[in-house]
């Protein structure tokens, strides 16, 4: 026989190989062993936290009350699990690409990571989960209760309370140990899925062991089952449709939002590829759990007093038969089912607490920033460790407060239908690129709102939560109010009624909301990467990073990561960028990333937010928006941006290439220069030399050879001294070293001066000395000069038979300009443009000259701010002066 | 200029209209595996049919689902089994190439 001390410590054995094979998982994953670890098998065992103990006990007291309708719990998850073409491997692809940590974060992140919205459905998910880890410690209590029966010993009812009590506890510190031992939520906790793992064998197990007993021990043998089936008060195959089709689509729901399930799906997946084996392997698993379920049940209709509770049946018949190592197997089964769901569920509920409640709220009381807030890993650990505790225990006092009267498959079906409000925004969010923030808020307020009134008030019975009044005659005695009647919708079954009405005005507000709405930025972008997930796995940063200081950044990463990792990420990515180091440059690229790693350890929402702080902006720029508006979109960007790029490299050749030119052209001229220069100062050193040595060493020279000969080298050295002025004029000039004499003159006096100066006889000046009337303030002297050269090389290179030069002055718009126009054949085209410069002097002349004198023209007019040119098509030689007007005064 | 155009084959550098066998295969098996879900759901409403008056028994409903689930579930082990063969090296790897036989048809490139 069986006592309960045997029982206690037998569920002491067994969690203490638990605590083993999950702390040598742990180790084995941290040195880098056990590949086998992350093997698909044990992804798909992990799944099998969706058996709970409703399924261990429940299943079977739902099939003697109701025949196969119980199986309809099973067929949603395998038809979403063969489905997984369509969303589930789309959600597990985006909890990777986005470091989802549970499946609060993942629709913040996909709504703009807004914490309201990540607030909002932790807050359902607690509601909606709470009851559940009260059925499990309740199947756990009565479990021993069942032994308890059986064994007079063990009766006390608040020793069965204490018995909830110690399990609550003991999960709550497996979990902290196990759940919480990296801040990292995004990575894997082997030790947890390991022994869920385990448990998921055991229970299977169990129930596989107990349903042979049952058939074959107790039956007799297969058909003599089926016959007792047929016999039973379940042999009826009369499940209504609306039943099982709607019971199957709200598990199927339930299926993809349970934050558990969600947890180790998406969470906890390592590869990808393992869902593919999940995929078959899970409705194996589920088909397995469900097979002996009916024959367990009829069985038990048979054999078991009528009063005997159904839903203990597992645990009964084989106690009743005798078997008590089958029934401490089955027990252990019950009690790994328990387990396992509370362990993940209170891993996925405290970290969405401690994410998007506790630490936003923390870091607001910390004064907003995360860089002089302590260590916020500590924090962060601490919050989820309280929280795991905190969820577990409002499990129990749920268990305590509610009692141990209801129906246990009831609360399983009310929890999943408050849970499966999240499908609309959760698949409107990975499908719809226009679901926008306020339309899942929407829909998720309608759906919980109804939730609790039509099926979550009413299902603690009339006049507990809810008064009678309500019940019977709808809110404010309004009868199409009526919760369980809603719009008149009489005669549904309740559950199906709360699913249809909730899920159909939650859907309504969703997409409505949507319509109307117009997302900001952040949610375009992120929606753009939820819903293209696979077109672009690629991260879009959408930070304008710039200002953000990299070893804030550093400092408060490792707050959160711990020193090591966060610098071996930081010097990863400055390594990456080709620096050395460990401060990357905040670039767009390495903010996302480790936005991307942060929001694996605090979530999406504060990930950002703590960014934010920092970087000072998270703005989402027009180009980013462009960037992921459209493909096309994008390549047109590209493309023009190439286009600019490009040009912009032409403009820059182009201008190298005019540099170079001028380069090149100015040392041809600086070569030509000195060439120029040596030879002019040659010639007249050549002559002097030769006839100074005649008049030294020829003796014999009558007076008229050496005055001669003394006379040509006087001209030779004044000609080379004239040269030197003006070498030395032009390079005064050049040099801009000149400093101008401004005073007043009349053009008049000017050319007055310049045509006495020339001393020009033969040679006829038209003027008209009536415009010549003009006052300049100007450097008279230099004017003046430049007048002369003109009048000078007029007189020169004149070749008419009568030449005649014609003086203009004129004033034209702001300038004033002065012509000097001879009659003679004027310059050759070629030769126009080398007149101004240095020794440029035109075929075969004669004259005397070094060719200089233009350009210094040229030089003395650019420092007076005028100009000098030849204007061709004259009938002469023309060359004109212009003047700014601004040194005019007034005409007299 | 036309002359140009004439010269390019049509559909290359758009979207190839015919694939070769594997890429054919390989989007008949995913056309199968999103088909699947579509062929429970029918096979499990069909008990629905046997209800009333000498309608079908309980273990007869019983008999019929978990066939019906056996089956699917070898199915589904051999469509995947079939998309996995298709994808070398992607267990070990992040499933980068999940493009390649994502692309819906009249999507693809």
């Amino acid at each position: 026989m069986t006592t309960p001390n045997l029982l206690v410590l037998v569920c002491i054995l067994y969690v203490t190989f638990l605590f083993t094979i999950a702390f040598a998982a742990d180790r084995a994953a941290r040195k880098g062993r056990g590949t086998w670890l992350r093997s698909p098998l044990i992804y798909t065992l992990s799944l099998s936290i969706y058996c709970t103990a409703w399924t261990f006990y429940g299943a079977v007291g739902y099939a003697a009350r109701s025949g196969m309708e119980f199986v309809t719990i099973y067929l949603g998850p395998t038809l979403v699990m063969i489905g997984w073409w369509w969303t589930l491997r789309k959600m597990v692809r985006i909890g990777r690409s986005q470091r989802i940590t549970s499946i609060a974060d993942m629709i913040s992140s996909r709504y703009g990571k807004s914490n309201t919205l990540a607030v909002f459905v932790t807050l359902i998910a607690v509601v909606g989960t709470t009851p559940y880890i009260a059925l499990q410690l309740q199947s756990v209590t009565l479990s021993f209760a069942a032994f308890s029966k059986v064994d007079p010993t063990l009766t006390s009812v608040v020793r069965l309370q204490s018995i909830g009590l110690y399990v609550a506890i003991g999960l709550a510190v497996f979990t902290i140990l196990f759940g919480t031992r990296n801040v990292d939520a995004n990575e894997r906790h082997h030790g947890v899925v390991m022994a869920i793992a385990l448990e998921a064998v055991v229970k299977l197990f169990a129930l596989l062991a107990v349903g042979v007993f049952v058939v074959w021990g107790l039956g007799g043998g297969i058909g003599d089952t089926l016959a007792t089936i047929d016999a039973s008060k379940i042999a009826e195959w009369e499940v209504p449709g609306s039943r099982w089709a709607g019971l199957t689509m709200l598990s199927a729901m339930a299926f993809i939002c349970l934050p558990r399930i969600f947890q180790v799906m998406v969470v906890e997946n390592e590869d990808e590829g393992h869902l593919r084996t999940a995929t078959w392997a899970f409705p194996v698993y589920l088909m397995l759990m469900s097979l002996f379920v009916i024959p367990i049940a009829a069985v038990g209709l048979e054999r078991l007093p009528s009063d005997a509770n159904p839903d203990l049946f597992v645990l009964t018949l084989p106690l009743m038969a005798g078997e008590d190592a089958l029934a401490i197997l089955s027990f252990l089964g019950g009690f790994s089912s328990a387990t396992s769901m509370v362990i993940v569920a209170a891993i996925a509920l405290s970290t969405m607490v401690s994410n998007h409640i506790v630490m936003p709220i923390w870091l607001r009381m910390k004064g907003g920033t995360a860089v002089v807030a302590g260590d916020v890993r500590d924090v962060a650990l601490l919050a989820r460790r309280l929280s795991i505790a905190g969820v577990v225990m409002l499990g129990y006092f749920y268990f305590r407060l509610s009692g141990a009267g209801t129906a246990l498959a009831a609360i399983g079906l009310v929890s999943f239908a408050g849970l499966s409000q999240f499908l609309p925004a959760l698949m409107g969010g990975l499908f719809w690129r226009g679901a926008t923030r306020l339309g899942a808020l929407a829909g998720l307020t309608v759906g919980f709102v109804l939730w609790l009134y039509c099926l979550f008030l009413p299902s603690f019975g009339p006049g507990v939560l809810m008064p009678v009044s309500v019940i019977e005659d709808g809110l404010l005695g309004l009868s199409w109010l009526r919760p369980q009647a809603l719009f008149g919708a009489q005669g549904m079954d309740k559950v199906v009624h709360a699913v249809m009405w909730s899920m159909l005005l939650n859907t309504a507000a969703f997409i409505t909301v949507s319509l109307l709405t117009f997302p900001k930025p952040i949610e375009r972008l992120q929606g753009a990467q939820f819903v293209n997930v696979f077109d672009h796995s690629g991260h879009p940063g959408s930070w304008t990073g710039g200002l953000a200081q990299s070893e804030d950044l550093l400092i408060m990463t490792q707050r959160i990561m711990g020193a090591a990792e966060a610098q071996a990420l930081f010097s990863g990515m400055a390594h990456k960028q080709g620096l050395t180091g460990y401060l990357p440059e905040p670039s767009t690229e390495f903010l996302g990333v480790l936005e991307r790693e942060l929001s694996g350890s605090v979530g999406a929402a504060t990930a950002h937010a703590m960014i934010s702080q920092i970087v000072g902006r998270a703005t989402v720029s027009v180009e980013d928006l462009l960037a992921v508006a459209d493909e096309a979109a994008q390549i047109m960007e590209y493309s023009s941006r190439l286009e600019a790029k490009s040009a912009e490299q032409a403009r820059t050749a182009r201008q190298l290439r005019e540099a170079n030119d001028k380069l090149t052209k100015l040392s041809v001229q600086k070569d030509s220069f000195l060439s120029q220069v040596s030879h002019e100062l040659r010639t007249p050193m050549t002559s002097i030399r030769a006839f100074s040595e005649i008049l030294r060493d020829a003796g014999g020279l009558n007076l008229r050879e050496q005055q001669k000969y003394s006379s040509i080298i006087y001209d030779e050295s004044r000609r080379l001294t004239r040269l030197l002025d003006d070498l030395l004029d032009l390079s005064v000039l050049e040099s801009g070293q000149i400093t101008l004499n401004m005073q007043l003159g009349l053009v008049a006096d000017m050319l007055d001066r310049a045509v006495a100066a020339t001393g020009a006889d033969g040679f006829r000046i038209e003027r008209d000395v009536a415009s010549e009337q003009i006052v300049l303030n100007t450097d008279v002297d230099r004017l003046s000069q430049v007048f002369i050269n003109l009048i000078a090389n007029a007189h020169k290179y004149c070749d008419a038979d009568q030449p005649v030069l014609r003086i203009d002055v004129r004033s034209a718009d702001d300038t004033l300009e002065i012509d000097f126009a001879d009659n003679g054949t004027g310059i050759q085209m070629a030769d126009q443009a080398v007149i101004f410069e240095k020794f440029a002097r035109i075929g075969e002349s004669t004259a005397a000259g070094a060719g200089l004198g233009l350009a210094i023209c040229r030089e003395i007019m650019a420092r007076l701010g005028g100009d000098i040119s030849y204007v061709p098509g004259q009938s002469g030689a023309a060359f004109r002066v212009t003047l700014p007007q601004e040194m005019c005064m007034a005409a007299q | 200029m036309t002359g140009k155009r004439q010269d390019q084959i049509p559909g290359e550098g758009s979207r190839a209209v015919f694939f070769e066998r594997r890429t054919y295969r390989r989007r008949r098996i995913i056309d199968a595996t999103r088909l699947l879900p579509v062929l429970g759901v029918v096979l499990f409403l069909i008990p629905l049919l046997w209800q009333g008056e000498g309608g079908a028994r309980t273990t007869d409903v019983m008999i019929y689902i978990f066939g019906i689930w056996a089956l699917l579930a070898g199915l589904s082990g051999l469509v995947s089994r079939d998309l996995g063969r298709d994808r070398p090296g992607v267990d070990n790897e992040n499933g980068t190439d999940a493009d390649l036989f994502d692309l819906p048809d009249g999507e693809g490139e």
